[in-house]
């Protein structure tokens, strides 16, 4: 095992990846000659060249499009936003191109691209920056989506996007790019796509935490089990295509779930997850499936605002109690 | 306060008065630069190109013309863009460049599909969403494609082809295999931002593409000086790009252009911005009332037909005779009523085509 920073795990699976393929590149606002505006592919320019590092002007629809053009006719682009905020500008491309390319045309292409960068928040950023969008892009048929919590998570889904002969969006956090994790040395270490993973075992709640909300369901599930309290987390890793056969066996067991998500409430994937639930595990609930998520609005730039606004332990631990009865 | 303006005049954003007659002339929604003087031989077309240039370009308006019939009786449903009076691009595009050339258009693609391989069967199968159609039904009208013989498809959101153009041409560049791209847009898509973002970073990285704007006059139902500002090819002097504007209701002048731009881009690796001035005879869809254009200019343009020019090139040259040209029409319009008739007795998809194509893979996981 080796220790390595989320933002070296993902270089790293870019830079094995870059090493196998010669038709695989990376495109976007500052990521040769600056390294990346968050360093995730410091070096690269010096290794692969300005052919397999390129540089975009500030232009997310533009760049999406040629990526998306390029995987059609034979290469496999690893496009990054600098945020997923920005990425709006590119949804038509994203959302109405790569997803549906292939299906309208009877499945004539494909489609083998990544579209990766931060997702959600990061600090006092005010409300166009701080958005978490894997939900909203999981919604859409065609693309699968990913958003990680830990460098060897990141470092095994990357590899596998990038070898995926679909559109995959993958999702980082400018806050965990600094975060250090052991990431496994195995020659080619890759993770399967689709597969959640029980990151912390547990009998009496069980927490779904993806992303950087995994970090703060591990924070109340310390405090929690000072307090004799045994919390279950589960991480998806994967959004969609979403491993729900693992959530509910958990749920079989303890028969208590909270949510954790980083999006607004209406229609994100505490509210898919909540639902399926019920569908799948109805009999086996003993208190009603408790979230927390944003609240309805906007990101705020004021720090305490924001603070009000970002879930946090207390919270986790607030929804774990009203599941217990504790309180 | 400042004083109420006696004369202060109603004020209007978007320019109108399309069909307003101008000194007794119509005022067309473009005017048409001349077609090109030289002949056949001199452009290195044999006879036998000819022929098929004229077949095609006949193909393409009988299609047309019984696919329009077949909607009418309510055989299919959905859009139909046709692109009748625009036959001489796609004929003249397609001879003049190479056959692993790269094309991809908007949603006005049956002549494209037609001129790229599809054939009137599966191109008609396609507009009746049978599994037998090019894109298997699941595209419709505006979505024929044809990627084996390089033909990219037809897409559906105005302007959201031209990069998808664009990183075509940039991955025929990565490969260095000479290829290039040609990314035709019409009108109304010049106005989208889209274009401009593709066309910064083309010219910019020297991306073997041509941006062919079919300008037909009208943005669906807005004419052309209602929408955009300027003349269309004048956008390419913000970025230095090369840019030309041609007649495109002549064959041989879009074939004589084209041929010429691919050289040059071939040779320097560089993009192209090329106007192409015609004209659409129907409506944008099928619902249009074309209440925004004369009949008169209507009438203007049927003069200029890209199909009777080319048929009448022929007949003045003593290539074919009146005899042989009937032939012809009658040996296409047996193909497309057969076409027809392959359309209506082939099977739509089955239930499970439904989840077919989403994934490459067959065993995803649909959600549920």
């Amino acid at each position: 095992m080796a220790e390595l920073q989320f933002r070296e795990a993902i270089r790293a699976a870019i830079d094995e990846e870059m090493a196998q393929d010669e038709d695989i590149f990376v495109m976007g606002e500052e990521v040769a000659e600056y390294d990346g505006a968050y360093k995730v592919t410091e070096g690269l320019l010096d290794k692969y060249g300005p052919k397999r590092l390129i540089d975009t002007p500030i232009a997310e629809l533009g760049f999406s499009g040629i990526g998306v053009g390029a995987a059609m006719n034979g290469l496999r682009p690893i496009i990054e936003f600098m945020t997923f905020n920005f990425a709006v500008l590119a949804a038509d491309q994203i959302i109405n191109h790569a997803s549906k390319i292939r299906y309208m045309t009877g499945g004539q292409v494909e489609i083998p691209i990544v579209f990766r960068g931060p997702n959600a928040s990061a600090g006092q950023l005010s409300a166009t920056h701080s958005v978490a969008y894997d939900a909203m892009y999981a919604h859409f048929p065609g693309m699968k989506v990913i958003y990680t919590s830990e460098p060897e998570d990141a470092k095994g889904l990357l590899k596998s996007a990038i070898r995926d002969p679909n559109p995959v969006l993958f999702m980082e956090s400018e806050q965990m790019y600094g975060l250090k994790g052991e990431v496994s040395d195995e020659e080619d270490f890759t993770i399967p796509i689709g597969k959640a993973k029980v990151k912390r075992e547990g009998s009496d709640v069980t927490v779904v935490a993806h992303g950087k909300m995994y970090h703060v369901a591990t924070q109340a599930a310390k405090q929690l089990e000072k307090e004799g309290v045994d919390i279950e987390i589960i991480d998806p890793r994967t959004v969609k295509p979403l491993d729900l056969e693992t959530i509910i066996k958990s749920i079989k067991k303890t028969n208590r779930c909270v949510i954790v998500d980083e999006a607004h409430p209406f229609g994100g994937l505490a509210a898919e997850v909540g639902y399926l639930i019920q569908r799948e595990a109805f009999d086996y609930l003993d208190a009603p499936v408790q979230r927390v998520t944003l609240p309805d609005t906007s990101a705020p730039f004021a720090k305490n605002l924001f603070d009000e606004w970002l879930p946090d332990a207390a919270d986790v631990i607030e929804a774990v109690n009203t599941v217990t009865y504790r309180k | 306060m400042a004083k109420k303006d006696k004369d202060t005049q109603e004020i209007q954003f978007t320019p109108s008065g399309t069909s307003i007659l101008t000194n007794g002339k119509i005022q067309k929604s473009t005017e048409l630069p001349s077609p090109t003087r030289k002949k056949h031989k001199s452009l290195g077309l044999s006879e036998e190109d000819l022929v098929a240039m004229f077949e095609q370009m006949y193909l393409q308006r009988r299609f047309e013309e019984r696919a329009m019939q077949m909607y009418q009786k309510g055989k299919f449903g959905g859009f139909l863009h046709l692109y009748m009076g625009q036959e001489a691009i796609s004929t003249g595009t397609v001879f003049a460049l190479n056959d692993d050339d790269d094309i991809i258009t908007a949603y006005r693609d049956h002549g494209w599909g037609l001129v790229r391989g599809v054939s009137p069967k599966e191109g008609m199968a396609e507009l009746y969403g049978k599994v037998t159609g090019c894109s298997r039904g699941k595209g419709g009208s505006m979505h024929f494609a044809n990627v084996e013989e390089h033909f990219w498809g037809g897409h559906g959101i105005v302007g959201g082809s031209i990069p998808l153009g664009g990183g075509i041409a940039f991955a025929n560049k990565y490969k260095q295999n000479g290829r290039v791209t040609a990314s035709f847009m019409g009108d109304g898509a010049v106005d989208q931002g889209v274009l401009h973002e593709t066309m910064n970073m083309a010219q910019n990285w020297g991306l073997p593409c041509i941006f062919a704007i079919e300008n037909n006059g009208y943005a669906m139902g807005t004419a052309v000086h209602r929408h955009s500002v300027g003349e269309l090819v004048d956008r390419a002097k913000g970025y230095g790009m090369k840019s030309a504007v041609i007649n495109g209701m002549d064959v041989f002048t879009v074939y004589e252009k084209m041929k010429e731009i691919a050289e040059d881009i071939r040779e320097n690796s560089n993009p192209w911005l090329l106007e192409i001035r015609t004209y659409r005879y129907r409506g944008h869809s099928m619902s249009d009332p074309m209440k925004y254009r004369t009949k008169e200019e209507l009438k203007e343009y049927e003069k200029l037909d890209p199909v009777e020019r080319i048929k009448q090139y022929l007949l003045d040259n003593d290539i074919i005779d009146e005899g042989k040209v009937e032939e012809i029409q009658d040996d296409i319009e047996d193909r497309v009523m057969e076409a027809i008739d392959f359309a209506e007795e082939s099977d739509f998809p089955e239930k499970s085509d439904l989840y077919k194509d989403v994934f490459v893979e067959d065993d995803y996981p649909f959600h549920t």
